[in-house]
């Protein structure tokens, strides 16, 4: 294993790369206000985030990762285009693998510029992609846009599609939804007790949820089971684009193909052959670069576009040696009505040392 | 050296765990005063009582500071991370039964299932400006259960005590809690969502698998497995 010495020497010689592309040096505390900030982070970092509190402060926890607390920076006082790196620590609780730390470096780039996203995609992945030149390690890119523009394109209700989209990000969860919104599975005795008006009880309502929230989900239960099912088409044709998982070429393809049948992915289609294109002129050999348009789904939440991640090839048991991706939704969340389109990536020095050591 | 067995130290589990050893030929007693937490065991020679609390067994098995304890399965599975490669179960007592389960108000008629509680928490979200808050002791075991079946916009919160009472307080909208008898969730107006059973557990005799022994504790625990299960 590295020494803590030897990972903080190697993360800034990292970071050197990306000062040397004019990203401005940021260091945001340790310590960050848990409440709002939290809320941000799926719930895979979330519920792993260690928060303490005091008595002056309130709730505050340990940095889990760099990009919230940049992006937060950044929309309180940032000049645009901007550029930024960090090198630091990040916290997270780890409870089933003792073997995983709590605690590691990671060094970032985060771009900030709305002129040409498919550029700043490429320049994140290839200063990456080039950082780690050499290792045994292979790349992996997605992009959420695509199947989030397929399910706006859904024929179906605004209800079910915003369940769909909330859900996104959970595989199981969306499928079960899927089906039921095709008419494919069960409805619980239940439910068709409610629906048929005959689930009335006089028990006293307590808590915050009020009597009109509940006669909402009710109503809102009996419009969804009048509208009509998602046709067997358009969940196969979903299905269809979740199991693309090719090279570039070939899953771009593929990309085109499915957008004839549903033209409303069309322009998520053509982000991707930009980002393509931006690549290779970047000079990564995108005919070997893999493309799943489920990558990233269970675990790296707060994305909304390109996304990607660097794995060990003969090292399964590791995790991501480098991931980032486009979280343009982020900064509207925090930005209080402004946005500005985005993207970034981190790398964890400390695995890259340990590959090395194993070679 | 002396085999260390850990005893819940008050209570009916203590009695009953008394009790289960007592009907197999083990007497397992406290000494000294009512408030004295010392004990001795009669039947087998070289095992230490440690009469401990409930909550902190699985620790001190953990920690191999008892050879063997009891307690439920249920504190075993919250506080230790790979608990089957901390302790072993050696056998289950047929007391102490208690189910984990998530309850919501009666008065949530459009809530029956995990599935509607994840609707619930959403449109909750939306209205209130903070997730559906869910009272606990148990947040492993809780966030383990609905993530796994996909329930988001949700955050625990933390309850040592009276859970049941924190919806009505408004502290809560929902709990996670063991229940024996559904009793004090029906008093407090609260109903168990259909498939919301986290964990079904009871008091279990686990032994350390950290624990250190000498020749004359492996002959020990030999003679007390002999004894108890024949």
């Amino acid at each position: 294993m590295p020494t803590r010495s030897e990972t903080l020497a190697r993360a800034t010689a990292l970071r050197a790369i990306f000062e040397g592309q004019g990203a401005a040096l940021v260091e945001p505390p340790i310590l960050q206000p848990a409440g709002t900030l939290l809320d941000l982070y799926g719930e895979d970092i979330r519920a792993r985030a260690y928060v303490t509190s005091d008595a002056l402060r309130g709730e505050q926890m340990m940095r889990p990762d760099f990009t919230v607390p940049v992006v937060q920076m950044h929309m309180a006082h940032g000049a645009e285009p901007a550029r930024y790196t960090y090198a630091g620590e990040v916290f997270r609780r780890q409870e089933h693998d003792p073997d995983r730390p709590n605690e590691f470096v990671q060094v970032g780039y985060e771009v900030f510029d709305r002129k040409d996203p498919a550029a700043a995609d490429a320049e994140v992945f290839a200063l990456i992609h080039d950082a780690l030149a050499g290792l045994p390690v292979r790349a992996v890119t997605g992009d959420i846009g695509v199947l989030m523009a397929a399910v706006q394109g859904l024929e179906t209700t605004q209800a079910r599609k915003d369940a769909l989209m909330r859900h996104i990000w959970r595989p199981r969860r969306f499928r079960a939804l899927l089906e039921r919104f095709a008419g494919r599975s069960a409805v619980p005795a239940t439910r068709v007790a409610l629906l048929a008006g005959k689930a009335a009880t006089d028990a006293p309502v307590i808590g915050l949820r009020s009597p009109d929230e509940i006669a909402a989900r009710v109503q809102a239960l009996k419009e969804d089971a009048a509208a009509a099912p998602i046709s067997a088409q358009q969940v196969d044709l979903i299905e269809a684009l979740l199991d693309v998982r090719e090279t570039m070429p070939h899953a771009l393809s593929r990309l085109h193909d499915l957008a004839v049948d549903m033209p409303e992915i069309a322009t998520a289609v053509a982000r991707v052959a930009e980002r393509e294109a931006a690549l290779a002129a970047r000079g990564v050999p995108t005919d070997r670069l893999l493309f799943e348009a489920s990558y990233g789904r269970a675990s790296m939440e707060y994305y909304d576009g390109f996304v990607f991640g660097f794995r060990a090839e003969a090292r399964a048991d590791l995790p991501a040696i480098a991931s980032g991706g486009r979280y343009d939704a982020l900064t509207r969340r925090l930005g209080q009505g402004a946005e500005i389109p985005a993207v970034g990536g981190v790398i964890r020095p400390g695995l890259i040392l340990e590959l090395e050591g194993a070679q | 050296m002396t085999l260390k067995l850990g005893v819940p130290s008050k209570g009916r589990l203590m009695e009953k765990t008394f009790d289960w050893f007592g009907a197999r030929g083990i007497t397992l007693q406290r000494t000294g005063s009512e408030r004295e937490y010392a004990g001795r065991v009669d039947g087998i020679d070289n095992v230490a009582l440690m009469l401990l609390s409930a909550g902190e067994i699985p620790r001190e098995l953990a920690a191999g500071r008892i050879h063997l304890g009891v307690t439920g399965t249920d504190l075993v599975q919250e506080k230790l991370a790979l608990w089957d490669q901390q302790v072993e179960s050696l056998e289950e007592l047929k007391f102490g039964h208690a189910d984990l389960i998530i309850a919501v108000p009666q008065a949530w008629i459009d809530v029956d299932t995990l599935d509607d509680l994840d609707a619930a928490a959403a449109a909750f979200r939306e209205r209130h400006g903070f997730r559906m808050r869910i009272a606990t002791k148990y947040h492993r075991l809780t966030r383990e259960f609905l993530r796994t079946h996909g329930v988001a916009d949700y955050a625990l919160v933390d309850s040592q005590g009276a859970t049941e009472g924190t919806v009505a307080n408004e502290t809560a909208e929902a709990i996670s809690d063991i229940t024996s008898s559904g009793e004090t969730l029906r008093a407090n107006h609260l109903k168990i969502l259909s498939d919301g059973m986290i964990l079904q557990s009871q008091a279990t005799l686990w032994r350390s698998r950290a624990a250190a022994m000498d020749d004359t504790d492996r002959e020990t625990l030999a003679e007390l497995t002999k004894t108890l299960f024949g």
